[in-house]
């Protein structure tokens, strides 16, 4: 093989490969993103960080801002401790919040930034001292069971007490109708119009059971 | 090298070689000087070629010393031993060209990687060397192309590329056609004198090599059985060197495979029947 | 018996540090890319560009079935537009390095093998020792340099066209958007984690199947059927040893 045919198809295989890696980089890959650009660095705590990792997005109005560099745990105020990095290009007020919040229904999680109306900003290493935590399922189920529970409680006003979650619901809801049912006949025994009354809006309350 | 005799450019002393515990060659003491064709003979098998892989450093011995004037190879490093070994060429009896190389670049080779020659100065030297050998026409073929007799003979041009003081060729003379066999010999006796090099030759190939020889060791039972100048050998009475020399089928040398009697594997009858 | 077993492991034991020393003397000769250049680029385009063919139609290939099966598998949970991820980071991360690498091994491995063997069988190493000419350094390091050079590049190309091919199949055949074929790719693949730990991988990987290979050749006995065994081996370990380095790295990569 001629020296320089040679030397042409190596060179040209050698460049395949660097065509198909910058290929892999930019097209495949995030790094046209925040790769190159001067960034500052931000803390905050937060209770709960969730599924919050390293490298996640930090946006503002769903435009991603910075990323999140580390995530470690402050033993003195028993929160986790985050600090991200912002674009240089992006002022901030140093009273801006941020929230953890979740991309999609049960997608990755990341740091959303809200603007306060502080003239300051913020600088590197300044702390965001108002901050959300990330919404944890099992605390939102038992939260809206408890809800629940309390808000059947209240309208039978005795003692049927924490009912069973799930679908205990209704049947809480008719023993509670029951007692209410027999604290009305005691109380419309000595006023028979409240007793009337009382027996009609229990009526009206099993009917919509 | 300044040595005190300076007529043998080589000697092995006491040599001796085995793998592991078995020795095939011992008390191996082979003398060669300056401008002498030595053949070195013997049966297949015998350990001829060793020999040449022992002055060549490919293998160390045993025991003894191989010694290039006063100096042991054993005492040479890897550099040393590359030193020393581009005073040497060596002819393989299959040739061993390189094969992704045509004919003039394996000529070429040891040239450009020894010595810093312009690219036309290495022409005219590649070119005078397969005019040499007669060959100079093939000059582009890939060795795939050409026979067997003309693998030897570049190979015999590369050897001799950088004119080496030793020159070893091992069984150079195997498997020749009869014009090719009176041309190698020609070739080596030439080259010989032309370089006023050593060369040594392991063959068995008894007219060729007489007619050329100065001096000839004959190897058998793993040492020297004879040494002498051909017309000595000729008339030697050592009856395996006779039976060698006269092409005997059997003497020291046995025709039968050491194994059981004929008489066990045929079952023939050991009494004699009555007639 | 223990001292047949006993000398099984000191000839193991002596084998190893054989190679060992080998494989040194070869990474310690990495200045022959500038020295010797030609002897390099020859070898590149035996064991490289000649590769190109294989590697590229796999790559496209296992492109289309990446795609078709995470399509199939994604659609059920309505997730479709993920196929692009799902292609990219199984390539980048995974295939592209180990594919590539056993297919090397099966192509170029097994022809370095041979070569390296039937060189030896004809005498030429020998041949090349006598005339004074290290023959590791002249024939077995370019081609191990080669290698190593090499792998990487195909196995990037290998990732590329197989990501090319998920893209024909997933948005072409099958009608998934191609903005969000490629958004999706891009906010999942990270550039320093996926792609850089997926190079690193290949280069890995070259040295090992390389070296494997001419190891073999140069050890290989000079017959026929001792180049054919040597072939044999040289495809064993390396496939073998691919995968194993694979997990290894993968467990130190990815770990955490």
């Amino acid at each position: 093989m001629k020296k320089t045919a040679l030397d042409f198809w190596v060179g040209l295989f050698v460049l395949c490969g660097f065509v198909a890696l910058l290929f892999l980089a930019l097209k495949a890959g995030n790094m046209s993103a925040l790769s190159f650009q001067p960034t500052y660095q931000v803390k905050m705590r937060f209770d709960n960080i969730g599924g919050l990792k390293g490298g996640a997005a930090v946006k503002s109005s769903g435009v991603v801002v910075g990323r999140v560099d580390t995530i470690t745990f402050d033993d003195k105020t028993f929160q986790a401790l985050v600090t991200i990095d912002v674009d240089k290009k992006f002022q901030f007020p140093d009273d801006s919040s941020a929230k953890i919040l979740t991309s999609g229904l049960l997608g990755e999680q990341y740091i959303g930034l809200e603007p306060g109306g502080s003239e300051q900003n913020l600088k590197s290493g300044d702390t965001i001292a108002m901050t959300q935590s990330a919404i944890v399922l099992e605390n939102l189920i038992s939260q809206f069971l408890y809800s629940k529970a309390a808000d059947s409680g209240a309208a039978s006003g005795a003692s049927a007490a924490g009912a069973p979650a799930g679908g205990a619901g209704s049947a809480a809801g008719s023993t509670s109708g029951g007692a209410s049912g027999s604290a009305g006949a005691n109380h419309g025994a000595a006023f028979p119009g409240a007793a009337a009354a009382m027996g009609g809006s229990n009526a009206a309350a099993s009917g919509a059971q | 090298m300044p040595s005190v005799n300076s007529e043998t450019v080589l000697e092995l002393r006491d040599v001796a070689f085995g793998y592991g515990e078995r020795l095939v060659l011992s008390g191996l003491n082979m003398r060669f000087k300056r401008g002498q064709v030595v053949a070195v003979m013997g049966g297949s098998g015998c350990g001829k070629t060793t020999v040449l892989k022992l002055i060549g450093a490919l293998v160390k011995a045993n025991a003894g010393q191989v010694l290039f004037g006063d100096d042991d190879i054993d005492t040479l490093d890897a550099k040393g031993v590359y030193r020393l070994r581009r005073k040497m060429g060596m002819l393989f009896q299959f040739g061993a060209l390189f094969t992704d190389m045509s004919v003039f670049e394996n000529v070429a080779f040891p040239l450009r990687e020894h010595t810093n020659l312009p690219e036309t100065l290495i022409r005219d030297l590649v070119l005078m060397k397969l005019n040499a050998v007669g060959l100079r026409g093939a000059r582009d073929l890939l060795p795939s192309e050409i026979s067997g007799g003309m693998s030897r003979r570049v190979a015999l041009a590369r050897a001799i590329a950088l004119d080496p003081q030793i020159m070893m060729y091992d069984e150079p003379f195997a498997g020749l056609d009869p014009i090719s066999l009176g041309i190698t010999a020609n070739l080596i006796k030439t080259f010989n004198q032309a370089l006023g090099a050593t060369s040594i030759l392991v063959t068995h190939d008894v007219p060729e090599s007489f007619a050329i020889a100065d001096y000839v060791y004959f190897i058998a039972n793993g040492g020297i059985a004879a040494e002498g100048t051909p017309d000595e050998l000729r008339a030697s009475k050592d009856p395996a060197v006779r039976q060698f020399i006269d092409a005997a089928p059997d003497g020291p040398f046995r025709f039968h495979y050491p194994g059981v009697p004929l008489d066990a594997d045929f079952g023939l009858a050991t009494t004699k029947e009555p007639r | 018996m223990i001292t047949a077993l006993g000398r099984h492991v000191r000839s193991g034991i002596s084998r190893t540090g054989y190679a060992t020393r080998m494989l040194l003397r070869l990474i310690s000769m990495f200045g022959l890319m500038v020295t010797r250049p030609r002897l390099v680029t020859r070898q590149i385009m035996f064991i490289g560009n000649y590769s190109l063919l294989i590697i590229g139609v796999s790559g496209l290939f296992v492109g289309f079935v990446l795609g078709l099966q995470g399509y199939y598998t994604l659609s059920r949970y309505g997730s479709e537009a993920s196929v692009g991820l799902l292609v990219a980071l199984s390539l980048v991360r995974e295939l592209g390095p180990v594919v590539a690498a056993l297919l090397f091994a099966g192509r170029a491995g097994t022809s370095l093998t041979a070569e390296i063997g039937l060189m030896k069988a004809g005498e030429q190493l020998m041949a090349m020792e006598m005339m004074a000419v290290d023959p590791v350094r002249f024939v077995i390091a370019p081609r191990f340099w080669a290698g190593a050079i090499s792998m990487p590049i195909l196995a990037a190309i290998f990732s590329a066209v197989g990501i090319f091919g998920g893209y024909i199949v997933g948005v072409l055949l099958l009608g998934i958007d191609s903005g969000s074929f490629w958004s999706q790719m891009q906010g999942g693949v990270d550039v320093a984690r996926d792609v850089g730990n997926g190079v690193i991988k290949s280069i890995i990987f070259g040295l090992a199947v390389t070296f494997i290979a001419l190891y073999q050749g140069y050890e290989a006995s000079p017959t026929p059927e001792g180049v054919s065994r040597a072939t044999t081996r040289t495809v064993v370990y390396a496939s073998l040893t691919v995968l194993g380095l694979d997990f290894l790295l993968t467990a130190l990569m990815f770990g955490n």
